[in-house]
């Protein structure tokens, strides 16, 4: 169908037989379980890791480990085969696991005695520790916060990566340059469309067009996304409103 | 690589992710003028008619359509009701992202409870109300509550234009038609049709809310005849005294129990408008010596002509010569 690459159609009715992530990681097909755990891990491990150091107060290292140990058992599908859809959203399930699991710590001696069984995932740490350098230093926030803007974060970041890649491979780099700037940069939105067409070499009106394509583009990914990590009609809407800000 | 992104990058993301693409429509975005709670407010420019116009563009995800359907439902209720009172809605129709959106005249005033800070006669402030009641009692006969009256939802433009705006939660009632201006029954009390939502679900805002709105009752007009009581009252709190009919007039269209409220809009502005004139409201009873009070102060001029005519005569018959 020509709609499925935008997400349910011109209307954006999403099909609701589509398979949420939870049933993908729950497929007896194990390359579809492994790519759902994936898309899971990605969009979730550096929430995870910040959430651990921030809110837990943990150094560095006892975070990898512990983030470790998280997406470990993740994989293994013991968490998510206890996750029950109609009880709690995805993202609290995983962070009210992350709560378990940091509170368990006294079982770190065990933790680390498992040895060949943890599957260790090839995650950048230091990128994620660097990053924490950049946040604001809050002087109060609730857990769940904390937990949504970083999952809010991961999930920007790899919508504008993904759209970076459909971007260069439909020659339209021009249009990713341009929401970078505006959007995505320090002082963009300071520039004139002037000034911009002229950098670009491209026509005022065409920097009107190019960013408001780029900006569409951004919004259905992210929705898409969103969408794949999510599992239920009722949990997109509300996860879709939270990180697009609206409210009802 | 993935990037790190700021959180004032977040916000600027998330403000993009809601800016309508109007590619393919005759309009242009110029900013954004505000957040609603269905849809953000955007200035446009109308290339076909060169001019500026708000495009009203559905923020919400809304899988199932049934936000679209609200958003399009309130641009025609808005678009029935053409009154002076009430902006008028000149287009509508879907973005190319599927999300809805109806065009409406830009409104260039100032939210009621700003403009109000600048007014300070009582007497101003109430002629006013008089606008924002004539405007709901306008839609009433069109057989439509509001249903969120607040000073927020009422503009005050340049030119003292009085607008109801921010139809989102309105509920129509009854079809009218074009015509009819008499109460429609389907408003009258105790209409077993008429929900505030389908669900029960509470709408509205607290504290300008009838009592029945918040418990998700059945509402009818005299919901917002609460809501332009407790208008009324957030434009006369301000005053140094209120006067005692006033405040009748006030707790009675505010009254807990809707059957003991004024029972229309219109029965509400006549009051106000015969507090106004200085004449006795309806809710007020006043004693002799008040009711004479005010039958001095309105035909004042007449009295001091009479006791002028009185003096005069007096001090005729007094020097007249002997």
């Amino acid at each position: 169908m020509a709609d499925d690459t935008q997400i349910g159609g011109a209307r954006q009715h999403f099909p609701t037989t589509r398979w949420s992530i939870i049933e993908r990681t729950r497929s007896a097909q194990a390359e579809e379980r492994q790519r759902a755990l994936d898309m899971l891990i990605s969009a979730y491990w550096k929430p995870v890791y910040k959430y651990i150091r921030l809110h837990w107060g943990k150094g560095n290292e006892e975070a990898k480990d512990l983030t470790q140990e998280f997406f470990s058992r993740l994989v293994e599908r013991s968490l998510l085969d206890r996750f029950e859809p109609s009880r709690a959203r995805l993202r609290t399930y995983l962070r009210v696991c992350v709560d378990g699991l940091v509170m368990n710590e006294d079982k770190a001696a065990q933790r680390l005695k498992r040895g060949g069984q943890v599957t260790l995932l090839p995650l950048d740490f230091e990128t994620a520790e660097g990053e924490l350098k950049e946040l604001p230093i809050a002087t109060a926030y609730n857990p769940e916060e904390l937990f949504s803007r970083e999952f809010a974060r991961s999930l920007f970041s790899l919508a504008l990566e993904r759209l970076s890649g459909e971007c260069s491979a439909n020659g339209k780099t021009v249009h990713f340059r341009l929401l970078e700037l505006y959007d995505i940069e320090e002082g963009g939105r300071q520039l004139t469309y002037d000034d911009v067409a002229r950098r670009f070499g491209i026509k005022t009106t065409d920097v009107t067009n190019y960013l408001a394509l780029a900006r569409k583009e951004f919004r259905r990914i992210v929705l898409d996304e969103l969408r794949t990590m999510t599992t239920s009609e009722e949990e997109f809407r509300r996860e879709a409103q939270l990180l697009l800000g609206v409210k009802l | 690589m993935m990037r790190f992104l700021s959180d004032s990058a977040i916000e600027r993301l998330r403000e993009a992710a809601d800016f309508p693409d109007l590619t393919g429509t005759r309009y242009e975005l110029i900013d954004k003028l505000g957040q609603g709670g269905m849809g953000g407010v955007f200035r446009v420019q109308d290339t076909a008619l060169d001019r500026q116009v708000a495009m009203k563009v559905m923020s919400l995800v809304d899988s199932d359509g049934t936000w679209s359907a609200r958003l399009l439902r309130e641009a025609r209720i808005i678009a029935k009701l053409e009154h002076p009172g009430i902006v008028p809605v000149h287009d509508s129709g879907l973005l190319s992202d599927g999300r809805p959106y109806y065009i409406m005249k830009l409104v260039q005033g100032k939210r009621l409870e700003e403009h109000v800070s600048n007014v300070a006669a009582l007497s101003d402030r109430l002629r006013i109300f008089l606008r924002i009641c004539d405007a709901v009692a306008f839609a009433h006969a069109r057989g439509v509550l509001h249903r969120d009256l607040k000073p927020g939802n009422v503009m005050v433009g340049p030119f003292g234009e009085v607008l109801v705006m921010d139809w989102g939660l309105s509920k129509v009632v009854a079809e009218k038609t074009e015509n009819s201006v008499s109460q429609p029954s389907e408003l009258s009390p105790a209409n077993p049709r008429d929900r505030t939502t389908a669900h029960g679900t509470v709408l509205g805002t607290p504290g300008f809310m009838a009592p029945e709105q918040t418990r998700g009752d059945s509402v009818d007009q005299r919901a917002d005849v609460y809501s332009l009581g407790a208008i009324l009252q957030f434009l006369s709190v301000d005053s140094s005294s209120v006067p005692r009919a006033l405040t009748a007039v006030r707790k009675q269209a505010m009254a807990e129990d809707s059957s003991h409220r004024y029972q229309t809009v219109l029965n509400l502005a006549t009051d106000v408008a015969h507090f106004l004139d200085g004449l006795p409201v309806s809710v007020y009873p006043e004693g002799p010596l008040i009711r004479a009070g005010r039958w001095i102060v309105r035909n004042r001029v007449w009295i001091l002509l009479l006791l002028a005519y009185v003096i005069a005569r007096a001090l005729l018959i007094f020097f007249r010569p002997r």
